[in-house]
């Protein structure tokens, strides 16, 4: 309702949707610029540091993997950065018993909190469900992907990525192509990328990106045509298609490879020494041809080591270590 | 039963045609007289000075939940009925979504019995089908007799179109509504919220407004054929409104109503994923907003009705597509109406208190009531149109505290209700002020 007709809201207001412990990471849209900056310091300093040094930064340290959703890659990079840095890991799935048997997500974080976790990395289907978590426990939560809502420590690896390659993200072009719609990467990325001043591009089909995308963030542009989308493009970064969901809006697979696939031709329209990226799980052949894919601008090899990196930096970051 | 005498309130009287200084005298549960001030005389009668106050036909909300029989854990007709006597409002049609499904005459009348404790009236709505599965109508003619006001399947939708049809028929032999709560759920995707900027911000699956509109369009179809009265429950999008003024001047009998929230919050409130304002239909555009105000002022909307929803706070405490729809709303109501819709929008009284008691009665067909002509039933609400007070959810009467508008002061306040000629509510603030007044 208009500013002027909005009844005020009293002093004892109910607690900030953000209520969280220091030191957790629930999205990219409001995390502040300057933590972003230092984490991707710390995980370039981390990169330098000797493997006996890293492993004494969080000895004994417990932390909780609570994946309500199957994902190796994310869970073995989260689980192999606490190791590295000598913490404890308990790893629980949704097939554990307590969730099984109706546990709310409130509660088994109440209990992990109890039996003594110090922080907790939660991957859930549901969005949202990190920053739920997070208000009902006294311990860091770390969002490792919420429905479809973000992936803070994939969009954070993919600047690292970048960052690799090309100087500064200012005025950087950067396509992302596919299922922007069901995508958790492409929120955070277009998030963090516009705040540090690229030039964003979410390209694909209207069924898949719906026109309220662009009002997600500044800078973005939203463009249908494939070709047009990668002219003067720096990176191009590839999204997860599941063929199902193309059924279920009456996509033809085909159709859409011929429209957004990346292919060796349609990559020659980016810059020369545009990069190549991809979150992952890829299929080889339906985002992506093999041949870009284990091409020389590929980085996506890369993106799963830095992906380590950068969540050694978010734990140390939330130990305050 | 002593006698009441209001007096020195202003009385607005829609469906008489009063707004005007006058006195009121109250007897055996009717309005024995309506008189000019002072001209009624005070002796045998107990006195309620409503000086600066509005007295007004007692407010009438067809649409609130009271989760009994089976859920009352979320809140009882008890607690629910005094949660609505504190809003203003005599008589709450209550939704038949209980466990079970109120489908059945026993049902019914069961909801009637004064073991309930009810402190307001309370007229059931039966379920439109069996069990509420749209899949076969149920006996209106027993259902009315027991005292059904209205038939309605809440909570979801008659989606078949030959089973909507067939409930129109039935109650246009009866003469009552049909009231639909139209979403074409292989649109909604839950309904979780509007579909739009801040639905994919949060990586939620919007509801679009044609889940809304397409449903309110066919079932325009249906009234026009089968000429049953369908009333559209808590409608929410200019789409479904445009449609529903097309039909009025078709001549159509429709009627329709919107929830103080829809005409007050917006979509982008949600925030991050704040369950106290998820509710079905969700919260839309400013766009939608805006048509939903132009229908309450123009006419094109009805009434008026919360579509009181309680939930449990551990129920509301859960990811944003897991918990369940619904909000608070009997004690904010009328306070969001004065201050969105007479002071931000400037709707003369006369029209809100028409939205709140004169429409909604003869949409239910409740007679004597909705009008404070002589003989009519004594439900009265009186109310301060410029009282500043705040709204604490920890306060409510109700048994849930899901409400978006904890802590939101308010200028305009419910400050005494009246039901069958009994004081059953007085603001805090109103009755110091009446002691002081007496000493
Ligand atoms: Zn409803």
């Amino acid at each position: 309702m208009p500013p002027r007709s909005k009844p005020k809201r009293a002093k004892a207001a109910p607690a900030p949707p953000f209520a969280s412990a220091p030191g957790s990471l629930l999205d990219l849209e409001h995390l502040p610029t300057q933590d972003i900056t230092d984490i991707l310091k710390s995980a370039r300093r981390l990169a330098k540091t000797p493997r006996d040094l890293l492993s004494k930064m969080l000895p004994g340290r417990r932390v909780a993997l609570l994946f309500y959703e199957a994902s190796t890659r994310t869970r073995v990079s989260f689980e192999f950065a606490a190791k590295n840095l000598g913490a404890v890991t308990s790893v629980v799935t949704a097939s554990s018993s307590s969730i099984e048997k109706g546990e709310s997500l409130t509660d088994t974080g109440i209990t992990l909190e109890a039996t003594g976790a110090e922080a907790i990395v939660i991957r859930h289907p549901s969005s949202g469900a990190a920053s739920l978590m997070a208000r009902h426990v006294s311990v860091p939560v770390l969002n490792a992907g919420d429905g479809m809502h973000e992936h803070p420590s994939q969009g954070l690896l993919d600047a690292y990525t970048i960052l690799e390659h090309k100087k500064d993200l200012r005025g950087l072009r950067v396509v992302i192509t596919g299922d922007i719609q069901h995508s958790r990467v492409a929120r955070s990325n277009a998030h963090l990328l516009s705040r540090f001043g690229a030039k964003v591009t979410l390209c694909g089909p209207p069924a898949l990106l719906p026109g309220s995308a662009s009002a997600l963030a500044p800078n973005l542009t939203l463009e249908r045509d494939f070709a047009r989308a990668l002219r003067g493009a720096d990176a191009v970064m590839m999204l997860r298609i599941q063929k199902e969901r193309l059924a279920g809006f009456n996509l033809n697979v085909d159709e859409y490879i011929a429209g957004y696939q990346l292919t060796a031709e349609r990559l020659r329209i980016a810059r020369k020494d545009a990069i190549v990226m991809h979150p992952g799980p890829m299929i080889r052949g339906l985002e992506l041809t093999a041949d870009v894919a284990d091409g020389p601008q590929s980085v996506i090899a890369e993106q799963v080591g830095n992906g380590v990196l950068v969540r050694m930096a978010l734990l140390l970051r939330a130990f305050k270590a | 039963m002593a006698a009441l005498l209001i007096k020195n309130g202003h009385l607005i009287d829609p469906a008489a045609g009063i707004d005007r200084p006058m006195d009121m005298l109250i007897k055996d549960g009717r309005v024995a007289r309506v008189a000019e001030p002072g001209a009624l005389p005070s002796k045998d009668a107990k006195v309620l000075d409503a000086r600066g106050l509005i007295v007004a036909p007692g407010f009438i909300d067809l649409h609130v939940h009271l989760r009994e029989p089976g859920q009352s854990y979320k809140e009882t007709i008890a607690s629910g009925t005094a949660a609505a006597a504190a809003g203003g409002f005599t008589s709450v049609c209550c939704m038949p979504n209980a466990v079970p499904v109120v489908d059945s005459p026993e049902w019914v009348r069961w909801l009637r019995q004064p073991e309930r404790g009810a402190v307001v009236n309370v007229f059931p709505i039966a379920a439109a089908t069996v069990g509420s599965h749209g899949e076969q109508i149920t006996a209106f003619v027993a259902l009315k007799a027991a005292g059904a006001i209205a038939f309605s399947d809440d909570g979801r939708p008659v989606v078949r179109t030959e089973v909507m049809r067939d409930a129109l028929a039935a109650a246009a032999k009866l003469g009552v509504p049909v009231i639909q709560h139209s979403e074409d759920p292989r649109l909604s995707h839950g309904c979780a919220i509007n579909a739009g900027p801040t639905a994919f911000r949060l990586g939620l699956r919007g509801m679009p407004a044609e889940a809304e509109s397409s449903m309110v369009e066919r079932d325009l179809k249906l009234a026009r054929e089968t000429g049953g009265h369908l009333h559209v429950a808590h409608i929410s999008t200019r789409k479904s409104l445009d449609a529903v003024r097309r039909a009025k001047r078709a001549g159509v009998r429709v009627t329709c109503e919107v929830t103080p929230h829809h005409f007050t919050l917006l979509d982008t409130h949600v925030g991050e994923y704040n369950t106290a304002f998820k509710m079905c239909p969700p919260l839309r555009s400013e766009d939608d907003r805006e048509a939903l105000i132009e229908g309450l002022l123009d006419g094109a909307i009805d009434c008026i009705a919360t579509d009181h929803a309680p939930h449990a706070a551990d129920e509301k405490a859960q990811e944003f597509e897991r918990a369940p729809n619904g909000i608070i709303g009997l004690e904010t109501a009328a306070g969001l109406a004065l201050q969105v819709l007479h002071h931000h929008h400037k709707m003369p009284l006369k029209r809100m208190v028409e939205l709140f008691s004169a429409n909604p009665a003869r949409i239910a067909g409740l007679k004597g009531r909705g009008t404070l002509a002589k003989g009519a039933h004594a439900d009265i609400t009186l109310f301060d149109s410029v009282r500043a007070w705040t709204y604490s959810a920890f306060d409510t009467r109700s048994k849930s505290r899901n409400t978006p508008f904890d802590g939101w002061q308010f200028t305009g306040q419910v400050v005494a209700t009246v039901v069958n000629s009994e004081l059953v509510f007085t603001a805090k603030d109103a009755k110091e002020t009446q002691r002081k007044s007496k000493i």
